[in-house]
């Protein structure tokens, strides 16, 4: 493709791209990579504190997709999530629940997952996991939710990093989430779990519960990081899957979730 | 009023479970049948039972959690014991606590109120009040904790006593003369235990010697009057070993200009010149990190440091204030680069090891329990990396019997930041008179006070307890996002520099020196300013305070609204404490009085140089006796790869976020068996395909025999570790971290030299130029043993060094793990009989002998570097993977080809079968063959479509092909006539048993 043609497509793109917020400040970490991932994927994504949205809620109406990132907000001290949920539901709660209301998508990765469900936007708790110790490794997860954020994909793998992952619902939630159809994702012994010969569910999740919706599969909540692979060079065993390739495939199984975001406001 | 809130889980707390396991694990013949946890929040404040109530709805979850103001306790247990901080320690809890209260009530706390966090652990089963307290002393830190044990009994009569750990100081607040007009014991008692308090009781070591203190005597005598006790401790901390490397920069015997400047930057100046156009060096030894070019719009960076002191006290304090810490040398570069990566290394002593020393002859202050203090600092790593978001890609444990006394704690971050922002290059800094000195980040506490003056002298009970500090990570990311992401793109600031050793004290006088040319420049400090924790500092504790995540820039005074507006945006406290001057003076002021005025130049220059004599020591160890090694070599083989300096610690790498900001391409964990690696690479932006490659190298253990060659052998590591991954020289660049003992001794100086030439040898004729360094010269620990004998455990001299490389492409980059059955396995390199200080002879040396003692026969011939051939040989290898012939790549180190192999196994799951019998090299017997460490040698296995290539590129090099990888999974080898097959399966189990229960 000649750089002319390449930038006439990035011109129209630009005109149809949708906009996501990532939300950062006290300790969100993961708001680069996430914003990269949205980008790729073909969204306009620009990173906003809190402080900012604060100040300024209106911001929420020029966006499609908001995204709660993974990192250590507020340490995890007093709970993970909670300290962040508690400012959130304190200063900008009205205009989240317009933005909602408008047909928006919103996600919640790991420590945003652990956010939207203190805020009680989507139902549960993340506690402490199993091995009562922060644990980094890929897991692989079956999807069982027609949420837009799923759409076509079938299984996938991904890697976590947490120490309050494991996912927890009372009897009642539970049964809600199986009626609406919002368990969306749950941990299977696939691909990595298979090749690393590790057990499925890596933290002692009731009923292998990885991610959940809410919104009519708007709002998708996750532990899993799907920002971290968008590349294939990512992968826990790429050097593995390499031997014999000519060359290597560019993308990682991450990066769906972010095309298929893209996809719904196209 | 204080009021506490509790609040409990409504179900299974997996902590809970994990505190019941580990009391078990220590006490194995205790009766607790449960654990019961709750965490308090003490509020110190007047506030209504509707705030109250509201506040606890708060601080609780409602799905898993349930609050009270009253006591949440089990309905039966024997004991509770209640673990809180001691005042005045950083409590991060409690402050999430209050910013979560303050948001609820809508309005800020007062000054004088107060918000503290604590836990209460609720023990059930037919305890002794003895045996809880035993348990509590294993919970807790007295250092920085408090422990109290109630019974049942007395929880139900009068309930749980509140404790508000408020600090509440009495000195006053101003600056005292120091008489120095005193005979030489009463100044070198004022060197050697600090100033007098009015009470008659001293402040703890200034490390200044007899010299120094008399050279500062007559510099006030000119001036007609003492000097306080701020100008004082300030010189203090300036002429420190740990600010000004002195033993580094002194002349020692022909050396005039220091080794540093003959070998470290000596040889950094000559590579740099050898390489010419294809010099990568941007800005080396000037700066808190090194920086070099990654490509033509960025630039990389790296610093380590250790924190052994502080850790030897408190292992999780030390360690996360270590790693927070080096993050701002990251963030002091230039001005401002992101940091994108952690390194650590902890040298410890055995974890398993049962033997108690004290700090006191009265033998009331313990030293930590080895298995304490490896448990405390992995956690220190863990909080400080992880809450940081930024991931750990790379480190290791390296255990011997004499980081016993002193641990070693390294901790590395590489930074990352664009070369230009319009035309201002980042990487350059100039604070300039008339700019604002402005102190961001945290507020100032005692934590820290004679941070550098402690590390400069050997850890004895006179070691001061606000040494300790307990890092912020919260709070360092809020400033670190506020500089990186904004105030470095809006040229807010002209200058940076991190509040590390010294405190303000040291940054601000650092600074000034850029406002001028050399002699110039000068600095106007207003201590009221500078935010306190609490009331009641003496002017000379603000001044030298260590307390941690704060940096000092230079604001011009235009820029500063602004500045201050965005840092207040972003919750971060930023305050204007004075003004860089043209006047090369260094004038404070506290209280309306000048308590510091001070010559710049004698701050910086005015210390003794001492002229350093060193004496070569020789020393020799027998071979051990032919009947001694081993006849079943497969034995020894499982016994090596169960030995902590070589068995998987899997249990730290993953409990590191090593995928944090997406950059990870190879993992701490390599193949199906997750084998540690010994290098990471890293793709730092998402749309080049450019990488960094980070390696590690250490071999103390040679120092027994030669610290020449342990130094020469830990570059040759730490280049031929990132070799393997995909390095190649022409693009490696390297640091060194000497951490010595009892360095002011004419031998260890020589050996000392010795290693510093080694270093300097072997990094020029490598071409990898040295970029950073640090050194910690007293990890000497003096005390007593459990029967009151003193004692002296001196680290062995450590060299540590750390690899930097760029490469084009990390597609190309290689795992250790075997791929596929049928590809073809080379050693390169010679195996010659090199057993001296090996993994295999110091295991030997540690069995009983004949006569029931264990002696130091660790061999007589240490591993030799030969730069000429290992350099041609690794360039061989860097061509092959740039070429994509090379399945995988595993770097021989500790333990030999043996271990390796059995590694390499262990990754793939893959069987081995191999014929060492024609190896290059001198070694002959089995064992030598196995267990020998002769450096620069790699196995690498080779598709067989790859062979002819593969060979050809080899022309020259001591490459043998030792057969080839099945998938049978069995260790099958061929040596001096002996067969040895191990399935891979005892393999595993062996490389994983020793921190199985971690």
């Amino acid at each position: 493709m000649s750089p002319r043609t390449y930038n006439l497509k990035s011109r129209t793109l630009r005109k149809s791209k949708p906009r996501a917020l990532i939300f950062s400040g006290y300790g969100l970490n993961c708001e680069e990579e996430t914003k990269a991932a949205f980008e790729m994927a073909g969204a306009a994504a620009d990173i906003i504190h809190i402080n900012d949205l604060i100040a300024k809620p209106a911001l929420f109406k020029q966006y499609q997709i908001a995204a709660f990132p993974g990192g250590f907000s507020y340490g995890d001290d007093t709970g993970s999530g909670k300290a962040y949920a508690n400012r959130v539901k304190r200063h900008f709660g009205d205009a989240l629940d317009t933005f909602l209301a408008r047909d928006t998508l919103m996600i919640g990765i790991c420590n945003g997952f652990q956010i939207l469900t203190s805020a009680g936007i989507l139902p549960g708790a993340l506690v402490a996991n199993d091995c009562a110790r922060y644990l980094t490794r890929w897991v692989d997860l079956k999807v069982t939710s027609n949420s837009p954020w799923l759409t076509g994909i079938s299984t996938l793998s991904l890697p976590i990093a947490h120490g309050e992952g494991k996912y927890f619902a009372t009897k009642d939630m539970l049964a809600k989430l199986k009626r609406t159809g919002d368990v969306a994702l749950t941990y299977v012994k696939g691909e990595t779990a298979k090749h690393f010969n590790l057990p499925a569910n890596p933290n002692g999740a009731m009923e292998n519960i990885a991610g959940i919706t809410g919104y009519k599969g708007r709002v998708l909540g996750m532990m899993p990081h799907p920002e971290r692979a968008v590349r294939f060079t990512q992968l826990p065993h790429w050097t593995y899957l390499a031997q014999g390739m000519k060359k290597l495939p560019a993308e990682g199984p991450g990066i769906a979730l972010f095309k298929n975001a893209v996809r719904y406001f196209a | 009023m204080a009021e506490r809130i509790m609040v409990r889980a409504k179900g299974t707390d997996a902590r809970a479970d994990g505190l019941l396991r580990t009391l078990k694990t220590l006490f194995p013949r205790t009766k607790l049948r449960s654990v019961a946890l709750a965490d308090a929040y003490t509020i110190d404040a007047a506030l209504s039972s509707a705030e109250l109530a509201w506040i606890a709805r708060s601080l609780t979850n409602p799905v898993i959690e349930e609050s009270s103001t009253r006591t949440l306790a089990p309905k039966a247990f024997s004991y509770c014991i209640e673990i809180g901080f001691l005042p005045g320690v950083t409590d991060n809890v409690g402050n999430t606590a209050r910013e979560t209260i303050e948001d609820v009530l809508g309005r800020k706390m007062k000054a004088e109120e107060g918000v503290y966090s604590s836990r209460l652990l609720f023990l059930s089963g037919a305890l002794s009040e003895d045996a809880v307290g035993r348990m509590a002393r294993e919970l807790h830190n007295p250092l920085i904790e408090r422990a109290t044990v109630i019974s049942a009994a007395d929880v139900k009569r009068r309930g749980i006593p509140i404790v508000v750990p408020k600090v509440k100081l009495h000195a006053a607040g101003r600056a005292d003369e120091v008489n120095l007009e005193v005979d030489d014991a009463k100044l070198m008692q004022i060197g050697k235990e600090g100033v007098a308090n009015a009470d008659g009781s001293r402040r703890g070591p200034l490390a200044l010697s007899l010299k120094a203190l008399k050279i500062i005597r007559d510099h006030f005598r000119r001036k007609g009057r003492n000097p306080t006790d701020i100008e004082l401790e300030s010189l203090a901390q300036t002429w420190s070993e740990h600010c000004k490397h002195t033993i580094f920069a002194d002349p020692l015997d022909d050396v005039q200009e220091g080794i540093y400047r003959r070998y470290i930057k000596g040889a950094t100046q000559k590579i740099r010149k050898q390489k010419g156009k294809k010099d990568f060096c941007i800005s080396v030894f000037t700066d808190n990190s090194g920086g070099i070019a990654f490509d033509d719009k960025y630039l990389v960076t790296h610093k380590v440091e250790t924190h052994n002191s502080p850790s030897a006290l408190d292992p999780f304090g030390g360690a996360i204030t270590g790693i927070v810490g080096v993050n701002r040398d990251a963030l002091g570069f230039g001005l401002g680069a992101k940091p994108i990566a952690n390194v650590y290394g902890f040298c410890v002593g055995d974890p398993a090891g049962k033997d108690t020393f004290f700090r006191d002859k009265a033998l009331t202050q313990p030293l930590l329990p080895a298995r304490r203090i490896l448990e405390g600092v992995i956690k220190g790593i863990n909080a400080g990396g992880n809450q940081s978001g930024i991931p750990t890609p790379l480190g290791f444990v390296a255990v011997d019997p004499r980081y016993r006394g002193k641990p070693l704690v390294f901790a590395g971050t590489v930074g990352f930041l664009p070369r230009k922002n319009k035309n201002k290059k980042l990487w350059e800094k100039k604070a300039r008179a008339g700019d604002y000195i402005v102190m961001v980040g945290g507020r100032v506490g005692l934590d820290g006070i004679h941070g550098a003056t402690f590390s400069s002298e050997s850890l004895s009970s006179g070691s001061p307890a606000t040494a300790v500090q307990i890092g912020d990570p919260i709070t360092q990311k809020k400033l670190s996002d506020a500089i990186i992401r904004e105030a470095r793109d809006k040229e807010l600031y002209t200058s940076i520099t991190d509040n590390g050793a010294g405190g303000l004290s040291c940054s601000v006088a650092e600074m000034a020196k850029e406002c001028g040319l050399p002699g110039q420049g000068g600095c106007i400090v207003e201590l009221d300013k500078v935010p306190v924790k609490y009331p009641g500092l003496a002017p000379w504790q603000i001044w030298i305070s260590e307390s941690q995540e704060r940096m000092t820039l230079a604001v011009p005074k235009q820029k500063w609204p602004q500045f201050k507006k965005l840092f207040e945006s972003r919750g971060v406290e930023a305050t204007h404490i004075g003004m860089f001057t043209k006047k090369p003076t260094c004038v404070v002021r506290f209280a309306g009085k000048v308590v510091m005025d001070m010559n710049m130049s004698f701050l910086h220059d005015g210390r003794p140089i001492e002229s350093q004599k060193s004496t070569p020591v020789q020393r020799a160890y027998p071979e051990p006796a032919p009947k001694a090694r081993s006849e079943n070599v497969a034995k020894s083989l499982l016994e090596l790869l169960s030995r902590p300096n070589i068995a998987s610690t899997a249990f730290i790498a993953e409990q590191y976020d090593y995928e944090v900001q997406g950059t990870s391409v190879t993992k701490p964990l390599q193949g199906r068996g997750r084998v540690n690696a010994d290098a990471g690479v890293l793709q730092p932006l998402p749309d080049s395909k450019r990488g960094i490659v980070l390696s590690q190298g250490y071999c103390p253990w040679y120092s027994d025999i030669d610290t020449y060659t342990m130094a020469a052998a830990a570059v040759d590591t730490a280049v031929r570790n990132a070799i393997a991954a995909g390095a190649s020289r022409d693009y490696l660049a390297i640091l060194d971290n000497f951490c010595w003992s009892t360095s002011n001794t004419p031998e260890r100086l020589y050996e000392l030299k010795r290693s510093a030439e080694a270093l300097h040898d072997v990094a020029v004729a490598y071409g990898t130029p040295l970029i950073s360094g640090k050194d910690s010269m007293f990890n000497d620990f003096r005390g007593f043993t459990a029967t009151g004998e003193p004692i002296h455990i001196a680290a062995p001299p450590t060299l540590l060094v750390s690899a930097l490389g760029v490469i084009p492409d990390v597609g190309r980059a290689v795992t250790l793990d075997l791929k596929n059955a049928g590809d073809f396995l080379y050693l390169i390199g010679e195996t010659n009989d090199e057993l001296g200080a090996s993994e295999y002879f110091t295991m030997l040396s540690e069995r009983p002998n004949n006569d029931g003692h264990r002696k130091s026969i660790i061999g007589a011939h240490v591993p030799m570097v030969n730069v000429r051939r290992s350099a041609k040989a690794y360039d061989a290898i860097s061509k092959a993977i740039a070429k994509g012939l090379i399945a995988s790549a595993f770097p021989v180190g500790r333990g030999g080809l043996g271990v390796v192999l059995a590694k390499t196994a262990i990754a793939g799951q893959l069987g081995i079968k191999a014929n060492l019998s024609k190896l290059k090299g001198n070694a002959k017997q089995p064992d030598g063959i196995l267990f020998s460490e002769s450096q620069g040698r790699m196995i690498l296995s080779v598709r067989p479509e790859h062979r002819r290539a593969f060979e050809s590129l080899m022309r020259g090099v001591a490459c043998t092909c030792i057969g080839e990888v099945t998938s049978k999974p069995v260790l099958a080898v061929v040596v001096g006539g002996k067969n040895i097959r191990v399935p891979v399966s005892a393999l595993t189990k062996a490389y994983r048993k020793t921190f199985k229960n971690w």
